[in-house]
């Protein structure tokens, strides 16, 4: 196929378009010099985090002040919070893997709308710089949680307004990637490739496509309700005005639970797309899967008050939230059953991206299992706004759309970049991320459930021990990330290079050169068959 | 799926009336969210809503609705137009369209100033002191009403070029993808005022 | 996919369209008088309902479209129902 003669492409990076230089990148409309701008920028703005994260464990290694006042850590756990969800884990995935690989994988050249594509791009940008203002500028870096829950949200003398306008101009370029997407899958597959021989990974970020569309208006117009709150004294939210608190919180769950799918959903597409690679065996139960992405999404919808038993609302409401919940996890669980079985019997091949996949789905139990004690409406009493919940949501979201974007990275890498890194480097930067992960988050199910607050700042000498250790874990996690990121980026300009297909993989992207040329495709390809047929004989019964 | 013949200026443009499509569908749920808030405080606060409502002009609320309804009427008469090659017509059309535009953003000015005039505004004093089902319906009034004023002010806008841009031809009998999802961007103002004015004006 | 026909609609349809919207714009103001108690709002949303449906249909072209365009908008406004009524469960229930 002429798509991946050696020799007579021109690799994307080079390409020589419109502009120059730098310009090459800001005004870029290919998906995927986009798709790295948001990985660089991603990779910014997670050490960043991640840094205050490890500040806040350094607080908490031993009682009372240990580096930082009450105010301080407040300030950081908001911050902290804000660009994870925000700036990293709701865009990255869509961003980084949907953008570079969507396209290709439907046999297209591009998104629908290249040049939304790069405005989606630059309203991240402004909405991370607003997140950050908010922490340099007047009243101080916001200490209200990611979260802003009313009454404190609309008091509180920092910045608030900031971190609000931040939070609604990411939201916005969610938006707009997720209708690109839609459109994208809707109007450019490539020809013969009817809906049901759609990879699994672009099922996937349709998915999340729609749920970025219709959830994420809602906390839009909530955001901008808590400004009119703030400045204008609207009474929304304001029980001395007649308004009601709770009705906050309903508003911004509405969105924000749909949010944790936007997270996972295309987290569980990448791992889908490795499992048959890397067990040279079609995925088990193709429909199944498929059919559990789009049930995720549209019961997630419904499932919101789990984050509000407590908060007082009716008894009728927890009741049909905690149903609804236990539902949803449905579908996760048939995901897994079916992971698990397309590498039974598969020739398996333990490469990074593999060894990534199967963890995610180790920790991606244990947070979705803990998830269901936090479901239950009787445990949740005792757990609600324990280090618990924290726990459960760091081995869900890190553990599961962490491990699935690093399991990414290293699948996708020799296709993205043309060069192939350590796998010993990264086997062992795995080994020391992986227990520096459970050591950290582990101890915090156990203290939670012993009674820890969670944004607390101090505690009682009875959870030092199981601090200390989640501390010391931070430091091990720390340095694990740092020996991935730095394999990954030596490996740029050192690397052997990469063959078009170093993992043997059936899907689009596999039949064209490493790195793509700029077009993807001399030739868009005719499909002619199911996503994942491998040439060994008896594995390919497709159900 | 798309086959190489059929890939033309017909799919993409479809293709783009889905993006549009899909635009106006977060717009529904933005303003979704204010009508939630309507909901739960209609249903709480039903008698106090009934008498803030009355403050309300029902006669300038139900001009303003004719006007959206006729300007709905002839911005799709525009787009018949422009299929039609009718070229003035579709400009005059779109005209008529900025026109009552304009009239419905004279009525909120003229009826926003009168509330400011009577201290009916989120914030004051005289707000302050009515009774809460009151003064919620006054901030849902003001934040409805102003973000729907907002998008009133954006179709305008989008109108304006395409007015500049039927009479440049560069929106034409072909090319008309422009107007068509401006027409839709409208038609959602339209839908929006739709639900509005009954909810805020026309409380029994 | 076939190139398909744009489907023109005439002056003449667009102003039947208005001339009924209008209609149910003044019946909707005239029943403002009616005492239909707690079913006012019942009233007045269907009205408004029946309006905006004839604004997406005729209008906005939505009877000319292909099924998939009419599943997406019903699902939409269906989901945004859904959203408030699981809200009331709360409200209705504390």
């Amino acid at each position: 196929m002429s798509n991946s003669e050696p020799g007579s492409h021109v690799s994307y990076l080079d390409y020589k378009g419109k502009y120059k230089g730098i310009f090459s990148w800001l005004l870029t409309t290919d998906h995927k010099k986009i798709a790295l701008l948001y990985l660089n920028s991603i990779i910014v703005f997670f050490f960043i985090a991640a840094i205050l994260g490890v500040l806040m464990r350094v607080e908490l290694i031993a009682p009372g002040q240990t580096i930082m006042g009450p105010q301080t850590y407040n300030a950081m756990f908001t911050i902290h919070g804000i660009i994870m969800i925000f700036v990293i884990v709701i865009p990255a995935l869509p961003a980084v893997f949907g953008n570079f690989f969507l396209p290709i994988m439907i046999g297209a050249k591009d998104v629908a709308f290249p040049k939304i594509n790069l405005f989606s791009f630059y309203l991240y940008i402004i909405g991370a710089i607003f997140g950050i203002l908010s922490q340099f500028i007047g009243g101080g870096a916001p200490d209200t949680g990611w979260t802003f829950y009313v009454p404190y949200s609309a008091q509180s003398s920092t910045n608030v307004i900031y971190a609000l306008i931040a939070a609604f101009i990411l939201g916005f370029s969610s938006i707009l990637t997720g209708l690109n997407f839609i459109v994208t899958i809707h109007r450019m597959r490539a020809p013969g490739m009817g809906w049901f021989r759609m990879p699994l990974f672009p099922w996937s970020l349709y998915a999340t496509a729609w749920i970025q569309v219709l959830a994420t208006p809602i906390i839009g117009i909530t955001l901008l309700m808590v400004i009119a709150e703030r400045v204008l004294h609207i009474g929304f939210f304001d029980p001395a005005l007649g308004g009601d608190p709770v009705l906050y919180q309903h508003l911004f769950w509405i969105y924000s639970h749909p949010a944790v799918y936007i997270m996972i959903l295309p987290g569980m597409g990448i791992v889908t797309e490795i499992f048959p690679t890397f067990s040279q065996k079609p995925v088990f139960g193709y429909t199944a899967i498929l059919f559990s992405s789009l049930a995720i999404a549209f019961v997630g919808y419904f499932v919101w008050g789990h984050h509000m038993y407590t908060a007082g609302i009716s008894y009728g409401s927890r009741w049909f939230f905690s149903f609804l919940t236990f539902v949803v996890a449905i579908p996760s669980a048939i995901k897994v059953f079916n992971w698990i079985s397309t590498m039974y019997g598969g020739s398996i091949d333990l490469k990074p991206p593999l060894l990534y996949a199967i963890s995610f789905i180790f920790l991606f139990m244990i947070g979705g299992f803990t998830g269901l004690t936090l479901g239950a409406l009787a445990t949740n009493v005792q757990l609600h706004d324990t280090s618990f919940v924290v726990a459960h949501f760091h081995y869900i979201i890190f553990g599961g759309m962490g491990f699935a974007f690093f399991a990414g990275i290293h699948y996708w890498y020799p296709k993205m970049f043309g060069r192939m890194y350590s796998n010993r480097l990264a086997n062992i930067a795995w080994g020391i991320l992986f227990t520096g992960f459970n050591l950290l988050y582990f101890p915090l199910f156990i203290i939670g459930i012993q009674g820890m607050p969670r944004r607390y700042f101090d505690y009682l000498p009875q959870f030092h021990t199981g601090h200390f250790i989640s501390t010391i874990g931070a430091f091990i996690l720390f340095t694990g990330l740092v020996l991935m990121v730095s394999n990954l980026y030596y490996h740029l300009n050192h690397g052997e290079i990469a063959p078009a297909n170093p993992w043997k993989g059936v899907t689009l992207e596999w039949q064209i050169p490493s790195p793509p040329s700029h077009e993807n495709f001399d030739v868009i390809p005719q499909i002619t068959g199911n996503p994942y047929v491998f040439e060994n004989k008896s594995q390919n019964n497709q159900n | 799926m798309v086959t190489p013949e059929a890939y033309n200026e017909h799919y993409e443009n479809e293709t783009g009336k889905l993006g549009m499509w899909i635009f106006l569908f977060t717009e529904l749920f933005l303003f979704g969210g204010l009508f939630l808030v309507y909901a739960v405080f209609r249903t709480k606060y039903s008698a106090d809503f009934h008498i803030a409502a009355r403050e309300l002009n029902a006669f300038i609320g139900t001009m303003n609705t004719v006007f959206l309804l006729v300007s709905s009427m002839t911005v799709a008469m525009s787009i018949t137009a422009i299929q039609k090659n009718q070229k003035k017509l579709a400009m005059f059309l779109v005209l008529v369209t900025l026109l009552l535009a304009a009239l419905f953003m004279m009525n909120k000015y003229f009826e926003w100033a009168h509330k400011f005039e009577f201290k009916l505004y989120p914030g004051s004093q005289v707000l302050k002191n009515l009774p809460q089902g009151e003064l919620l319906f006054f901030g849902l009034y003001f934040m409805m009403t102003g973000l729907h004023a907002l998008h009133v002010l954006i179709g305008m806008i989008l109108l304006s070029i395409n007015f500049i841009k039927i009479k440049t031809g560069k929106v034409n009998q072909v090319h008309y993808l422009l107007l068509e999802n401006s027409g839709l961007y409208w038609h959602l103002v339209d839908l929006i005022w739709i639900f509005l004015f009954p909810l805020l004006y026309l409380i029994t | 996919m076939k190139n398909e026909e744009t489907h023109i609609t005439s002056y003449s349809s667009h102003a039947i369209v208005l001339i009924i919207l209008l209609i149910l714009t003044t019946i909707s103001v005239s029943v403002t008088g009616w005492h239909f108690g707690p079913f006012s709002v019942l009233v007045a949303l269907i009205i408004a309902s029946i309006k905006v449906r004839t604004v997406i249909t005729h209008f906005m072209h939505m009877k000319f479209e292909n099924l998939f365009m009419k599943l997406m908008i019903t699902g939409v406004f269906t989901l945004f129902a859904l959203v408030i009524i699981i809200t009331f469960i709360d409200y209705y229930f504390r």
